[in-house]
C-alpha cells in the first residue's frame, strides 16, 4: 500500500507546548483541551478501547505493544477494582520525551488517565513520576488539583456518575522501575524487582488486582484519537505503527530536541531538520530507542524508523531516542559507559544479569584502559549469550544490546584497543 | 514508637505520615513518600528516620531498610544545603559530563578516587554545604550536558559555568535553573517529593517557573515556520460496537 502523505513534522502532542503558560488548565481549555473526556463518557467502555484498537496505537514506552490490545486484557466485570497505573519513570539512557511532555502539557495527561480510566473501568489511577523530575511531579499535582476544581476529576466527573481518583506518586532513583512489574513493585512499597509473567498485570497487577500500565506518551494521545477518531491517526505513520511520534534528538547534532514526525521517519530526514551533524563531524553510530536498542550506524540513515522498521534493520524502536554520535566518540568507551550503567541498575534479582553486568563492565573498563586481550571480545559475546533472554526483565535483554551491536559494528576498534596491549606486552617481553 | 523517633519527627510529622498513608489503598504504599519526607526533616534518611517509617507503617525496621537502601535518592549519611547531581552517562559524558564532573569533584576538594555514590563538602546542613553525585540519565538529552541541583535541571552545562554554579551555591546564593522554580535546598525538595506543598499559593510559587527551553520547543517550532501541520482533526463520533464484540 502506499504510505499516507503527510508533512515533515505532525505536531499534535507538542503543538500546545509553545503556547504560555502551557501547563495551566486555562490554556489547556482555551486550545481545545478537556474536549475529548465528555465525548468520551458519552460513550460506552467498550466502545473506547475498541476505538483504540481500531487507531492501532502502540505503546510508546519501547515495547510498541497494541494500546487497546492490552486495554482489552481487562476484566470486564468490576468485582474487583480496576487499577490504572502510568509509567512516568523516565530513565532509559538517551529518553527525554515524557520529562518535556508532562512540563509542558500535564493535562493531556490528566485527561487521558480519566479517559483510559473510563474505558476500563477504573477508579483510581497512579502517576507514578521518576523523583529526579521534580518539576513535573508538581506541575502534575497542580493538574490534578486544577482538575479536581473543574470538575474533570473526582466523584461524578461532569454529572455522569463516573468517579476517578488520580494519586501523583514520586519515584526514588531506580531505572528498573520502568519495568512495569517493578513499578508496581515499588508502587507497593517494595524494593522495585521484576514479577514473573504470567500472571500479566491484567490479571494481578497492583495489590494483585487487575492492572493496566500504560506509558505516559501513550496515554496522553488518547484524547486526541477520542476527537478525530482513528481514521485521522492513521493517516500519519504507517500501516502497522501509525500515528505521530516524539523523536528526541541528542548528541552531535546542530539543533538537538523534540521533533514530533510520522512514525516511519527517518534519521536522514531528521538531521535535514536538525541543521545536520554538529560541526559537520561526520556520524558514527547512533540509536534509535536509547540505550538498550542496538546501535545503527550511518549505514542506517533511512532506515524507516516505526517498529517495523528497526525491527527489520536488526535493532528495536524502543523510546525513539536518538542518541547521536560523531566520528571521535571511541565505541568500546560508550559501550563500557552503557554497561556500567547497567551494572549499576541491575536489581540483582536474576543471577545472569546480576553477576553478568558486573563481570561485563570489569572487562570493559579493562579494555578500554589499554589491558584488554583478543580472547575478552569472545567471552563478552559469551556473557552476552548467558544474559539475554535468561532473566525475569529486559534489563538484562537492554544491557547486551550495546555490546553485541557494538562487536558487530565496531569490532576492529575492539580489537585495535587489544592490539596495542599485545605489541606492548611483546615489547616488554623483548626487554625482560 | 519510641521515644527517641517521636522528639526527632515530632506530632507534626506524624500526621503528615498519616496523611501520605490516607493516600493509598493499602498503607504500605505510603513508604516511598514517608522516606521522602523523614529525608526532609533530617537531609538524610537515618536509622532513626527508617525506623519512624516503620512504626507508621507496622513494618519490620528490616523490611524498610530493605527497601530504604535500593533506591539512590535516599541518602544515607547527612547531605548538604544543596545536592549538585551531574549526569555522566555515555551521553552528556561525550558532551562533556564527565569533564564537569571531573572539575567539581577538583573544586570541592574530594580527590580523584570516589568514595560511595555521593560526598559531601562543608559541613551538612549548614548554609553552602553541597553534596555531589554523579548520576545516571537525567532524561534530559537534548540539553546535554546536564546537571541538577536540589532536583532542578542547569542545561547545557560546561566545566567553567558548572564552576561558577558551585561557587554561588557555596556563597550562599540561588542561582536560577534552567526550567523550574527557585532553588530551596535539597530538603525542601524532599518535603515536595513527598507531597506537601503547604498551601495552594506555596504551590503556585513553585508551579511557575520557565520549563520552554529551546530544544523543547524545536520540533514544534519548526513546523510553525513552514506551516507545517498533522492532519486536521475534524469532530468524528466514536463508532458503535455491535453486541457480541462486547
Amino acid at each position: 500500500m502506499t504510505e499516507p502523505v503527510t508533512d515533515p513534522l505532525t505536531p499534535v502532542l507538542t503543538k500546545r507546548w509553545t503556547e504560555p503558560d502551557a501547563w495551566s488548565i486555562e490554556t489547556y481549555r482555551r486550545l481545545g483541551g478537556y474536549t475529548a473526556l465528555p465525548k468520551a463518557l458519552r460513550a460506552s467502555p467498550e466502545q473506547l478501547v475498541a476505538l483504540v484498537k481500531d487507531s492501532g496505537l502502540r505503546g510508546r514506552g519501547g515495547a510498541g505493544f497494541p494500546a487497546g490490545v492490552k486495554w482489552s486484557f481487562m476484566p470486564k466485570d468490576e468485582d474487583k477494582p480496576h487499577y490504572l497505573v502510568v509509567n512516568a519513570d523516565e530513565g532509559e539512557p538517551g529518553t527525554c520525551k515524557d520529562i518535556p511532555l508532562m512540563m509542558a502539557d500535564p493535562h493531556s495527561l490528566i485527561e487521558g488517565c480519566v479517559i483510559a480510566a473510563y474505558a476500563m473501568r477504573s477508579h483510581r489511577c497512579f502517576i507514578y513520576v521518576r523523583g529526579e523530575a521534580l518539576h513535573c511531579y508538581r506541575r502534575l499535582h497542580n493538574a490534578v488539583r486544577e482538575a479536581h476544581a473543574a470538575g474533570f476529576l473526582g466523584e461524578n466527573v461532569l454529572g455522569t456518575g463516573f468517579d476517578i481518583e488520580i494519586t501523583v506518586h514520586a519515584g526514588a532513583g531506580a531505572y528498573i522501575c520502568g519495568e512495569e512489574t517493578a513499578l508496581l513493585d515499588s508502587l507497593e512499597g517494595r524494593r522495585g524487582q521484576p514479577r514473573l509473567k504470567p500472571p500479566f498485570p491484567a490479571a494481578a497487577g497492583l495489590y494483585a488486582q487487575p492492572t493496566t500500565v500504560n506509558n505516559v506518551e501513550t496515554i496522553a494521545s488518547v484524547p486526541f484519537i477520542v476527537n478525530a477518531g482513528s481514521a485521522w491517526f492513521k493517516r500519519m505513520g504507517r500501516e502497522k505503527s501509525p500515528g505521530p511520534k516524539i523523536f528526541s534528538l541528542s548528541g552531535h547534532v546542530e539543533k538537538p530536541g523534540q521533533y514530533e514526525a510520522p512514525m516511519g521517519t527517518t534519521l536522514r530526514q531528521l538531521l535535514d531538520l536538525a541543521g545536520g551533524m554538529k560541526d559537520g563531524i561526520p556520524l558514527k553510530f547512533w540509536t534509535p530507542g536509547g540505550s538498550s536498542t542496538p546501535m545503527f550506524t550511518a549505514e542506517h540513515l533511512d532506515v524507516p524508523l516505526d517498529f517495523e522498521g528497526a525491527v527489520e534493520a536488526g535493532s528495536i524502536l524502543g523510546t525513539t531516542a536518538l542518541q547521536i554520535f560523531n566520528e571521535t566518540v571511541s565505541v568500546p568507551w560508550a559501550v563500557m559507559k552503557w554497561t556500567q550503567f547497567y551494572e549499576h541498575e541491575s536489581c540483582g534479582k536474576c543471577t545472569p544479569c546480576r553477576e553478568g553486568t558486573f563481570w561485563l563492565a570489569k572487562v570493559l573498563e579493562r579494555m578500554v584502559d589499554g589491558h584488554g586481550t583478543e580472547e575478552d571480545i569472545d567471552t563478552m559475546l559469551d556473557v552476552c549469550d548467558n544474559i539475554f533472554g535468561r532473566s525475569f526483565c529486559a534489563l538484562g535483554d537492554g544491557a547486551v544490546s550495546p555490546i553485541q551491536s557494538g562487536i558487530k559494528y565496531f569490532r576492529d576498534e575492539f580489537l585495535a584497543l587489544c592490539e596495542q596491549n599485545k605489541a606492548e606486552r611483546e615489547l616488554a617481553g623483548a626487554r625482560a | 514508637m519510641t521515644h527517641a523517633a517521636q522528639e526527632t519527627f515530632g506530632e507534626e510529622t506524624v500526621r503528615e505520615a498519616a496523611e501520605i498513608i490516607a493516600r493509598y489503598p493499602q498503607s504500605r504504599s505510603a513508604l516511598l513518600p514517608m522516606l521522602h519526607l523523614v529525608q526532609s526533616v533530617q537531609g538524610f534518611v537515618s536509622p532513626e528516620g527508617m525506623r519512624f517509617c516503620a512504626e507508621q507503617l507496622e513494618l519490620s525496621e528490616a523490611e524498610v531498610a530493605a527497601v530504604a537502601t535500593f533506591y539512590t535518592m535516599y541518602k544515607r549519611s547527612p547531605c548538604g544545603q544543596h545536592l549538585v547531581s551531574v549526569c555522566t552517562n555515555t551521553l552528556c559524558a561525550a558532551m562533556g559530563g564527565d569533564a564537569i564532573y571531573a572539575k567539581l569533584r577538583e573544586k570541592l576538594g574530594l580527590g580523584e578516587r570516589l568514595e560511595g555514590n555521593e560526598e559531601t563538602a562543608g559541613e551538612p546542613g549548614e548554609p553552602g554545604s553541597l553534596t555531589l553525585e554523579h548520576a545516571e540519565c537525567l532524561a534530559a538529552c537534548d540539553l546535554a550536558p546536564v546537571l541538577q541541583v536540589d532536583y532542578e535541571y542547569f542545561d547545557k552545562q560546561t566545566p567553567e559555568s558548572a564552576a561558577e554554579l558551585v561557587d554561588r551555591l557555596r556563597a550562599g546564593e540561588a542561582p536560577a535553573p534552567s526550567r523550574g522554580p527557585g532553588l530551596r535546598g535539597f530538603r525542601s525538595a524532599e518535603r515536595q517529593l513527598a507531597g506537601f506543598f503547604d498551601g495552594e499559593a506555596a504551590l503556585e510559587s513553585v508551579v511557575d517557573g520557565s520549563s520552554q527551553a529551546v530544544e523543547t520547543l524545536r520540533g514544534a517550532q519548526i513546523a510553525a515556520e513552514h506551516g507545517w501541520v498533522a492532519p486536521e482533526a475534524e469532530d468524528v463520533p466514536i463508532p458503535e460496537v455491535e453486541e457480541g464484540a462486547k
